[in-house]
């Protein structure tokens, strides 16, 4: 019995293992499909629409939303202390530094990751995939590193837009319902928001991004090697579930690690 | 144009499984070999390790005398681009239309002007009577349409190698003949090396100039497709009296 524990352990170790190496070789691929020529603009054009431009109605919705409903708390938790003038710092940095990178992460996770994900790992069983490799078209440079590029391009953006549309949410709840005023509250964004700030949401966003697209395509190219997964569509319904699951936890640890490193 | 292909000592296992036991084939140039055998003997295997699509545990494969086990990526492009490839599912780009997925390889390996692209898609989508079908998604094709597509674009780079797995899977028996003689004129017309994976036993003999069998890990080559009667392995003995059933004799019915 201990035996087999044993073995069992060592066997999760070894796939775990090999696991981390697929995906660090898949990354390394990625990033130099991203420099093979020739470059494939309008492709990744296209995924800029199906990453960016597709999920920015759904991060306005919710960064004005999450704006307001910080505008809410903020003015009632500094109404305590007398100090509702502070509102547009507290919307403007809590936004800036934490919300905006990792909330659009995990938005974009659930929408365009999960449609990586599912996409790659359907090409992967019904062997598109090794269509293209026996066509001699090397995969990454025509599937992923696309992918790749408009992900880092696009994400950084709908942060950025998530960050504004929020910073505005927070003045409509707290200036124009509550009677915050607004010259207080714009001064607050104005004056307590410098480059390090802005730069820690950048930083975020790019690792964000790179987590979210590493981690959809990833699973899906290799749907058919992730252990119990199954086969055909339930694997790909089972793997892009778990490629959400391990995104979503990944943005909330790089969060505060990055977070830890930069404060 | 065309190109040998040989096993040597091949090893192919998956867990405790062994697929491929010490596998020693050579599939000739110009020639059509058929890979038969039951389900589970690791016919597509074979393909797939031909292709370089999967590595060997031991032995060489050959590819014009060149061991694709040991070359690496760029080299296996190189000898990749030698091949056509008719998947067993097809394998087209289900969000590509029959236009583009045709063009695929002109555009990407060839990089060819549009309007030389144009010019040639049109033609091989003649050749297989797939006029005005190219603005249509694979979704929209029949599994005979789709076969063709798939065939149009394997055939599009004039391949010296034309591997077909399961070429007639889920198709009618009339559908079946048609693509078996697609096949046949096309193979005439290019002299390629071919070779077919197939349960379409006896019917896919019609096309072999040979044939292997593949049982328990190893693989048999019978020069004459009617010689697999003669066997005496009992393995084989037992597919050709489940899959054929009666005396077969090659009649090459296609080629009238």
């Amino acid at each position: 019995m201990v035996v087999d524990g044993v073995v069992r352990i060592g066997r999760a170790t070894i796939y775990h293992l090999r696991d981390v190496g697929r995906m660090g070789g898949f990354l390394y691929s990625a990033i130099a499909g991203c420099f093979a020529r020739p470059f494939r603009f309008k492709e990744v054009l296209r995924q800029i629409q199906m990453i960016g431009v597709n999920s920015l109605p759904l991060i306005l919705f919710i960064g004005l939303f999450t704006g307001m409903v910080l505008g809410l708390q903020g003015y009632y938790t500094l109404t305590k202390v007398a100090s509702e003038g502070m509102l547009g710092m507290l919307v403007s940095l809590t936004l800036i530094r934490e919300l905006g990178p990792v909330l659009t992460g995990l938005m974009v996770a659930g929408r365009a990751g999960s449609a990586m994900c599912a996409e790659l790992g359907i090409m992967r069983i019904s062997e598109q995939v090794d269509a293209l490799e026996c066509m001699a078209i090397d995969p990454f440079r025509y599937l992923i590193s696309p992918k790749f590029i408009a992900a880092l391009i696009s994400i950084p953006l709908l942060t950025v837009a998530f960050d504004l549309i929020g910073i505005f949410g927070g003045y409509l709840s707290g200036v124009v319902l509550l009677g915050v005023n607004p010259g207080a509250y714009m001064l607050g964004v104005e004056n307590k928001v410098d480059n390090a700030d802005i730069l820690l949401g950048v930083y975020k966003s790019f690792a964000f991004a790179l987590l979210i697209v590493w981690t959809g395509t990833g699973r899906g190219y290799f749907v058919q090697k992730i252990k119990d997964a199954g086969f055909g569509a339930e694997a790909v319904s089972r793997v892009t579930t778990q490629s959400v699951v391990y995104t979503s936890i990944a943005i909330l640890v790089w969060n505060y690690l990055i977070t830890a490193v930069c404060l | 144009m065309s190109v040998e292909l040989e096993f040597i000592d091949v090893v192919k296992r998956f867990g405790d499984q062994t697929v491929l036991d010490h596998v020693n084939v050579t599939f000739a140039p110009g020639q059509t070999t058929v890979i038969a055998g039951g389900s589970g003997q690791g016919k597509s295997v074979a393909i797939k390790l031909l292709l370089g699509l999967m590595a060997p545990d031991a032995g060489q494969i050959l590819i014009d005398g060149v061991d694709i086990v040991k070359i690496n990526k760029k080299e296996l492009n190189k000898v990749r681009a030698q091949f056509g490839v008719l998947f067993q599912g097809v394998a087209l780009l289900d969000s590509m239309t029959v236009f583009d997925n045709v063009a695929l390889p002109l555009r990407e390996r060839l990089r060819l002007p549009e309007e030389e692209v144009k010019v040639r898609v049109e033609e091989g989508l003649a050749q297989f009577d797939l006029q005005g079908e190219g603005d249509k998604f694979p979704a929209q094709l029949s599994g005979g349409m789709k076969k063709r597509v798939g065939l149009a674009r394997a055939m599009m780079l004039d391949p010296a190698v034309v591997l077909f797995d399961e070429p007639t899977t889920g198709l009618d028996p009339q559908i079946t003949m048609d693509i078996y003689k697609l096949f046949f004129d096309t193979q005439k017309q290019h002299g390629f090396t071919s070779i077919i994976v197939s349960h379409d036993i006896p019917k896919v003999f019609n096309l072999a100039d040979r044939v292997v069998v593949l049982s328990r890990g190893k693989m048999a080559t019978f020069e004459q497709p009617e010689d697999i009667q003669h066997s005496t392995d009992p393995h084989i003995m037992q597919f050709v009296q489940e899959t054929m059933g009666q005396v077969y004799s090659s009649s090459h019915e296609f080629s009238s």
